[in-house]
């Protein structure tokens, strides 16, 4: 019995082995505060939650929302953005001047312009990170940013040398950039994180500069002092940034929590003073509430519904259309999606500018039609047109495609609810994990599939150039060589008027094939505690906290 | 015995080979890519990642070179993230994690039994069915349940425990016993009823008409034999807590190596995958190999009926 009795004691013994030396371990290194409540922020820091652990502070590579909105408050472009979300001059000290043809660009940068380091910021460093962009050894997800610039895929696929690519820097203060195409949105473009300067100096002589906030180097108006990963990221102001006298606030302090729920608690609980997107009842019930502290932020995203073009009837545009006007998108965003989204009135969301700097959606209008009875006759007229009857398509046994999310499959169960009472069909549901989906939908194995896109700049053709035939990213394999030709006038042409008519117009037409159904415009909701103040969001970016107040 | 001990450990790195090679084969037969997304990505991109991580090379051959890495004590780089190196993620996570279940453990193993005793001997009394109480909520709410009500009704009021986060004693308070709930309401359960049995025996009413004391009749006979069946499901208990705090992890933004173990799925991360995957095998062939010569060396009985096949 006695040694019986000894088994539970070394049992224990070896647990107690086991905590221990894991206890010992993680109270060095996180007395510095992992987790949010024990770092040494004294002063004025603002709180809030990065959601993700950021795969990495490189500009470089990052790859998302999780990395930008860091990168957004450390770096600085040629460009950036002012409260309004105007593209105004950043490191550069005007708009660049550009050549008759556009394609031609030449920035002058602001003079006495420091790294973090105290360390001066040359056009030779632009020109340095923008190649690295595209150094194929580099692999960066991002690359394709730099495929604006002359031989910049060229370069990035290993077909010419790097000298070739379109970026000089002429001296100290100029730099020369030569393009493949006229872009009318590259100046924006330089306020997009993949082109953000790094340090050649810093970068050259350690390649790993970019993992420790020791050794991390910015140029923005704060510059990164901790990174706990996927603990916490706390970055200080940066004394030698050029308008660093605009800063107000010492500091921001990222938890990096991925739980939304634990997020809204800490807001609640006055630990966060800004949060990004909260859970949708969240968001629902503080609109209902008419809270101040609610802010529903614009974003240039949509979410849509693929639909197969290759598979019957869906190859047929009356069927698509009829799936389209069969639903109620007032009610999906309303009571399924309860985010303050947008119905859907095309492809390309609310806030883009036309040539004129006016809204762009205004001169094209709503292009979608909801109407059921009209949705019958032309379901019906489609079948018909591919051979097939009601029954036919319901022992099909069509399915929704989707990823596993709650969002998604609310919306998908809507959907499916709707289509079965205005057009008496039965669409089953497919819940597949995210990859398995990005899988299926490549490979064309799919009836239906929901999707969504958020533009990458400010320009209709972010959009419009997903549903080229050649695409990489038209999962619904739609082909419309019209289309194609006001896509490729959209790319290269320098006459703005022409650009933006051929892009109203295709619109009009990959609407009109019904090529994916359009569901929603999204919105990106955030709220802030009522003593901040300075906080704004432009159109592309998650809210900017650089000149924010705390009273 | 030294033989004994030199074949289970053997069999120990055979069991680990085989999970590496099932895993490694196993996790490129899924469907999806680490590099695959929601959006455009030019082909070139795209194969420029491929080499980077070795990917475009027959699965042979990324299997022998992942090995070879591997002997070397490499687990390689992770395809999402740039920052840490596998290696690194798990020397930072593993020791989280083996607090959190550690505590977790003791925690449920201590008032498992103490509960489940007193239950016993106090059957279908007010202990009893406080403990039963217990037990059932234990059992049947989840702990990512009892984890969010933690944090609404007792953090969130409460001023020194924390809704999230990781650092200081307090950080794992809340965490810990969100964790244990579960395994400490199962041990109490099979105290309870392994009490029952043992008070029912003989040598207990010889002892208590000996005339012992009850507290020494309770602690030298009755407990003694019935914490048994509660030992021989320890190993089992620590290795799900081990591996199973994702959850609470991921509620409490705590950055143990759960969270890594769930996303680098979803993600297929491949490195991590297999780092995360060598590095938990490691762990539980050894408790289980630890676990079973701990049993041969006190008692050579269970050898000859069953343990050296």
């Amino acid at each position: 019995m006695k040694k019986k009795f000894r088994i539970v004691a070394l049992l224990l013994a070896l647990t107690f082995a086991l905590t221990a030396c894991g206890g010992g371990k993680t109270n060095d290194k996180e007395t510095g505060g992992a987790g949010g409540t024990t770092a040494s922020t004294e002063g004025k820091f603002l709180r809030t939650n990065n959601t993700s652990e950021p795969g990495s502070l490189d500009p470089a590579l990052a790859q998302g929302t999780h990395e930008s909105w860091v990168l957004q408050h450390t770096f600085e472009g040629l460009m950036t953005y002012d409260e309004e979300g105007n593209v105004v001059p950043g490191a550069a000290e005007a708009e660049p001047e550009i050549s008759e043809d556009g394609l031609n660009y030449t920035f002058k940068l602001k003079e006495g312009l420091k790294w973090s380091n105290g360390e001066p910021v040359t056009a030779k460093d632009f020109e340095f990170s923008w190649k690295r962009l595209l150094d194929p050894d580099l692999a960066a997800d991002y690359a394709h940013q730099g495929y604006y610039l002359k031989n910049g895929e060229a370069f990035n696929k290993g077909k010419v040398a790097v000298d070739e690519v379109g970026v000089k820097a002429v001296d100290d203060l100029t730099l020369e950039v030569t393009l493949e195409n006229p872009t009318p949105f590259f100046t924006e473009l330089t306020a997009f994180y993949s082109l953000f300067p790094v340090s050649e100096k810093v970068v050259t002589e350690n390649p790993d500069w970019a993992k420790d906030a020791k050794t991390h180097v910015s140029n923005g108006p704060f510059k990164l002092t901790t990174w706990e990963h996927r603990a916490e990221i706390i970055i200080e102001k940066n004394e030698n940034y050029q308008n660093a006298d605009a800063v107000k606030i010492d500091g921001i302090h990222f938890d990096i929590l991925e739980d939304k729920n634990t997020e809204w608690q800490n807001y609640d609980s006055d630990q966060y003073d800004i949060i990004v997107t909260p859970q949708a009842d969240v968001v629902a019930q503080k609109q209902a509430e008419g809270s101040e502290e609610l802010v529903i932020g614009t974003d240039v995203a949509v979410y849509y519904y693929n639909v197969n073009n290759e598979t019957k009837p869906f190859t047929n545009p009356k069927v698509r259309q009829a799936l389209s006007m069969a639903l109620d998108r007032k009610t999906l965003v309303e009571n399924v999606s309860q985010s303050g989204e947008v119905p859907a009135e095309g492809v390309v969301p609310f806030g883009m500018k036309d040539e004129n700097n006016k809204e762009y959606r205004d001169a094209v209008g709503n292009l979608i039609t909801e109407d059921v009875e009209q949705a019958k006759t032309l379901f019906e007229e489609g079948l018909k047109e591919e051979g097939m009857t009601l029954d036919e398509f319901n022992a099909a046994k069509f399915n929704i495609l989707y990823n596993t999310d709650d969002k998604h499959q609310k919306m998908a169960e809507a959907v499916q609810d709707m289509w079965n009472k205005n057009l008496g069909i039965s669409i089953g549901l497919k819940n597949t994990e995210f990859q398995v989906k990005l899988n299926d939908e490549k490979a064309g194995n799919y009836d239906v599939s929901r999707a969504g896109w958020i533009g990458d700049y400010a320009d209709p053709l972010t959009f419009l150039e997903l549903w080229e035939t050649e695409g990489s990213f038209n999962d619904a394999n739609y082909a419309n060589e019209e289309y194609d030709n006001l896509v490729q006038i959209a790319k290269t042409s320098n006459d703005a008027a022409e650009r933006f008519e051929a892009m109203r117009k295709a619109e009009k037409i990959v609407v009109e094939d019904m090529a994916v159904i359009p569901i929603y415009f999204y919105t990106q909701p955030y709220m802030v505690k009522p003593n901040v103040k300075g906080i704004y969001k432009t159109l592309l970016n998650y809210p900017t906290m650089t000149f924010a107040e705390i009273e | 015995m030294a033989k004994f001990i030199g074949k289970r450990i053997a069999m120990g790195f055979a069991t680990l080979f085989i999970i590496i090679t099932v895993t490694f084969f196993l996790m490129h037969a899924v469907p999806g890519n680490p590099f695959a997304k929601e959006g455009k990505m030019p082909e070139t991109v795209y194969n420029n990642l491929q080499a980077k991580y070795g990917l475009d090379k027959p699965k042979s051959e990324q299997y022998v070179i992942y090995l070879k890495n591997l002997l070397k004590g490499d687990f390689g780089e992770s395809m999402k993230s740039n920052a840490e190196t596998v290696n690194e993620m798990i020397k930072r996570g593993a020791p989280v994690s083996a607090k959190l279940g550690g505590q977790a453990f003791i925690l449920s193993m201590f008032f498992g039994v103490v509960l489940g005793a007193a239950a016993a001997l106090y059957q279908n009394k007010a202990p009893d069915y406080f403990m039963m109480i217990i037990a059932l909520i234990g059992i049947s709410v989840p702990s990512f349940v009892m984890a969010s009500l933690f944090i609404q009704f007792i953090a969130k009021g409460s001023g020194f425990l924390p809704t999230s986060g990781w650092g200081t004693f307090a950080h794992t308070i809340l965490p810990t016993i969100a964790l244990s709930l579960m395994p400490m309401a199962s041990t109490a359960r099979l105290m309870r009823s392994s009490m029952l049995e043992v008070l029912g025996q003989d040598y207990i009413k010889t002892a208590q008409s000996k005339g012992l004391k009850k507290l020494k009749v309770i602690m030298n006979h009755a407990i003694r034999n019935a914490i048994l069946p509660v030992v021989s499901q320890m190993g089992t208990t620590l290795s799900n807590l081990l591996v199973g705090s994702f959850v609470i992890e991921k509620i409490f933004g705590i950055a143990g190596l759960g969270t890594f173990f769930v996303t680098s799925i979803s993600n297929r991360d491949y490195t991590l995958i297999m780092g995360t995957t060598v590095f938990y095998a490691v762990v539980l062939v050894a408790i289980l190999v630890i676990v079973d010569i701990l049993y041969v060396v006190i008692d050579p009985r269970i050898k000859l009926t069953k343990g050296d096949k």
